[in-house]
């Protein structure tokens, strides 16, 4: 079996003024490219720059309210998903599109129109696809066990599972290691050969550039830049960034300044955080051989054994699910041990409850900021103090008081820079930007001493993400120890002293952030705990 | 006591429990349909009431109990619409409609009921049994089993057909997508809207199946609450069966069972209050749900409609 409809080299899908809007913004304004067969087109961009946008109206998630989508030259309406598989557009999402419950062959038969399940008929296209991706994938597996590297190899090859001219990629790389993302290089590469156009989603220029061939830059919805082929290949990267940046930030690159790369990840990302004299300092907290116990389907923390010192950022790496959350409420109270003792400042805390350990100084940002941190229907000012129920000045006698909790509520979005109409605006109004910072804002004041930050900038835009990384760096100068829970190894490396690697619930190796060759360590203890099959 | 242990009390027993299961059987075999596309339907006690009164009309006016199942299911289908039009196609809340479902069905059957037939209160008489040639021989199972109505094994086999389906064609992958991540049958070109109406509008023809078997089989008449609760009970057996139509076939048999022990013991001899024997079936539901509650799975999607692009 061939693939069908694909594109012979130099096709051409183009779209031609895509405009779209949504109640208060518009995310595509009179949107232009070309994507060429044979050719991985890097759209760039920072969050809400309309690049999502964009591929599910390729998708055909979404319409455009005006412009054309045309392949070969002939114009179609993409009116739904299954008009846009019919013309050949494939695309993995950001999200897994995965049925955790179903095995791999049934996940890649979702969709076929005959009457009976042809798994034999599927077992063989799915070989043909890993042979032409060149990867391994065992069709019989649950799709929640496998890695994230193989649930996107997956992904691919549904994707392309009907014969694809178009694959689209939406920010692949974020959630893979180092080892995982060379392998997607490879299979893009492979794609590529077979004369299908690839169009690549990232917000990170080293990528845009080791994997692309041209690029688009999108800004509040418009095309603001291209650098085709040929300029491409002319390029150094280093003038490729240059280039990249001043269509991305424009007028602001200047102000913005070295920041601006950083922003984009144009360079490796470093420790911004001075070294400290880990040893000569007194030890904030210490988990000795914790094991975590809840009811739900979480992946519990395994015999866990930690220190972190007073000043010190001590990061957690790993891949999504492995444990993460169980880690933060054990050490925030919310989840009990069963074995294995916290030690917070040299006392046994294992027994206290959430409220007596908040007393102490030990806090926790949630990676739920939705739901779990913040109550969307109260407002702003409330929220902030929510965690002070029953306190003085706030209450008195049962009684809230609402002149002492709008002095302390401003105080607090003037510290952090809460982007709020008032303190009583409902806090699920704002942006999740703001909504982490009345999180941070709440757990860091009133005598924090340590805090546990689970994914602090997860699906942040690029200026808070800046913002809530100096928040963490300045409050660990100050004295305050911080657990960094996350799965962006950029974010570990920038902030943390020291990494460990978490897999299944155990922590399975410690790196010391001191220069190059961190991430490519803390990558091999991921991989090599995770995806021993996904070399 | 031992001679009423004989060949024909063990034949009474085995049909009492087949005619006990079987309406439950086909209510939650509807119900899981339903579950595991991702539409919890509360509705199905009041589905069934509606099942097992128009299949009632429809044989005494007919007289023929073939075409009153059809009534039946097609009575079933009619109450679900409730649910497909305001749950699936205009995305309101499931328990909500599902209660407000079970209400209507309680309240229209009985009122239709009490307005037509007190008077001259119908029974509807044996419906004629289809002998199986060489199997009904067999003593004891063999009368029980083989001299079943044709009705009995239609459901038999349209329940087995519906396992079938499920486990191995597309159309079984696809509603089970719809209960477990409608984004992902979307993403892949399926319709979430045709797959749980279909699934929906087949649970309700179930359900209205499950309802007439009790009436025009079971128990020959209607009556007021004829169900009494056996739609609830049917939710329990679906959450506690994980999607799976066998499990769904042993545990009704087991329900079955509890309601033909009672009169059992009675016969041969226990006194045995009424009200336990009563309260027999319902007990071991609730043992059941205090046993194997914790392991009982839902399709992640249940509950909630679906809405393309909304996360």
């Amino acid at each position: 079996m061939t693939i069908a409809g694909a594109l012979t080299t130099g096709d051409v899908i183009s779209l031609r003024g895509i405009t779209k809007a949504f109640p208060g913004v518009i995310a595509n304004d009179d949107v232009s490219l070309d994507i060429v067969g044979g050719q991985v087109h890097c759209l760039l961009g920072e969050n809400g720059a309309g690049k999502s946008t964009l591929i599910s109206i390729l998708a055909g998630m979404q319409q455009p309210d005006s412009g054309t989508v045309a392949i070969g030259g002939e114009i179609v309406d993409i009116s739904s998903p299954k008009v846009a598989v019919d013309h050949g557009i494939g695309v993995v999402h950001q999200h897994s599109t995965l049925v955790p419950a179903f095995t791999v062959l049934e996940n890649l038969m979702l969709g076929e129109t005959g009457v009976m399940l042809d798994k034999k008929r599927a077992a063989e296209r799915l070989a043909e696809l890993a042979d032409l991706l060149g990867v391994q994938i065992d069709p019989h597996v649950l799709a929640s066990d496998l890695g994230l590297g193989q649930q996107q190899q997956v992904e691919i090859a549904k994707a392309m599972w009907k014969g694809s001219r178009l694959l689209i990629l939406d920010e692949p790389t974020s959630m893979l290691t180092p080892q995982a993302i060379e392998h997607l290089g490879e299979s893009i590469a492979r794609v590529k050969a077979q004369g299908l156009a690839v169009v690549l989603i990232t917000h990170k220029l080293r990528e845009a550039y080791a994997m692309g061939d041209c690029v688009t830059i999108l800004r509040g919805g418009r095309n603001v830049g291209t650098i085709g082929v040929d300029e491409l290949a002319s390029y150094t990267e280093d003038q490729a960034r240059d280039a990249i940046l001043a269509a991305m930030f424009g007028d602001d690159l200047a102000a913005a300044g070295e920041s601006a790369s950083e922003l984009a990840g144009a360079a490796e990302a470093t420790l911004e955080s001075r070294s400290i004299d880990a040893d000569t300092r007194p030890v904030r907290l210490e988990l000795r051989g914790v094991t975590s116990r809840a009811s739900g389907r979480d992946v519990e923390a395994e015999d866990v054994t930690l220190t972190v010192r007073e000043g010190e950022i001590l990061g957690i790496a790993g891949i999504d699910g492995h444990g993460q959350a169980a880690l933060a409420e054990v050490v925030a109270g919310q989840r009990s041990a069963s074995s294995g003792a916290v030690i917070f400042d040299g006392a046994d805390i294992t027994r206290s409850g959430v409220h007596s350990r908040q007393q102490l100084g030990v806090r926790y940002v949630t990676d739920d900021r939705l739901y779990e941190g913040t109550v969307g229907s109260m407002s702003v000012a409330l929220n902030l103090v929510i965690k002070r129920i029953g306190q003085r000045p706030f209450w008195r006698s049962g009684r809230i008081q609402p002149k002492a909790v709008d002095t302390e509520a401003r105080r607090l979005i003037d510290e952090y820079g809460i982007r709020t109409p008032s303190p009583g605006t409902r806090a699920g109004t704002l942006s999740g930007g703001n909504i982490q910072k009345i999180l941070l804002a709440r757990e860091l004041t009133n005598g924090a001493r340590l805090v546990v930050v689970n994914k602090p900038t997860y699906g942040l835009d690029l200026k808070t993400v800046r913002l809530v990384r100096e928040i963490l760096i300045d409050f660990a100068a100050k004295g305050g120890s911080v657990l960094l829970l996350s799965t962006d190894l950029d974010e570990l490396i920038e902030l943390s002293h020291r990494i460990d690697v978490i897999s299944r619930g155990r922590l399975v190796g410690s790196v010391v952030n001191d220069g190059a060759g961190t991430a490519e360590k803390v990558g091999q203890y991921m991989t090599g705990a995770i995806e021993g099959t996904d070399r | 006591m031992s001679d009423m242990l004989s060949a024909a009390f063990v034949t009474v027993f085995i049909a009492t429990v087949i005619a006990q299961a079987m309406p439950l059987m086909l209510a939650a075999v509807g119900e899981t349909l339903g579950e595991q596309a991702g539409v919890l339907n509360l509705g199905i006690e009041g589905v069934m009431l509606v099942g097992a009164y128009t299949g009632f009309v429809v044989t005494l006016t007919t007289g023929s109990f073939w075409i009153g199942m059809l009534g039946g299911a097609i009575g079933g289908v009619a109450a679900n619409l409730a649910m497909l039009i305001l749950n699936v196609w205009l995305g309101l809340n499931q328990i909500v409609i599902g209660l407000a479902i079970t209400l209507i069905g309680e309240g229209i059957t009985s009122v239709l009921y009490l307005q037509n037939y007190t008077k001259s209160p119908a029974s509807l008489g044996q419906q004629p049994k289809l002998t199986l040639p060489g199997l009904s021989d067999i003593p004891v199972i063999g009368q029980a089993l083989f001299q079943q109505s044709g009705i009995f094994w239609i459901c038999i086999l349209l329940t087995l057909g519906l396992a079938f389906a499920l486990a191995r064609t597309n159309w079984g992958l696809s509603t089970r997508s719809a209960g477990q991540k409608p984004s992902s049958l979307d993403a892949a070109g399926g319709s979430v809207m045709r797959t749980r109406s279909m699934a929906v509008l087949l649970s309700g023809a179930l359900a209205g199946l499950g309802g007439a078997y009790l009436s025009l089989l079971t128990t020959a008449t209607f009556s007021p609450f004829l169900t009494n609760g056996l739609g609830f009970i049917a939710i329990v057996i679906t959450m506690l069966s994980r999607g799976r139509i066998l499990v769904v076939m042993i545990t009704s048999l087991v329900y079955g069972l509890a309601v033909a022990v009672g009169p059992a013991l009675q016969v041969v001899g226990f006194t045995v209050p009424a009200d336990i024997i009563k309260m027999l079936p319902f007990i071991i539901v609730i043992v059941m749900l205090i046993v194997f509650a914790r392991s009982s799975v839902v399709p992640p999607a249940l509950g909630a409609p679906y809405t393309r692009g909304a996360r």
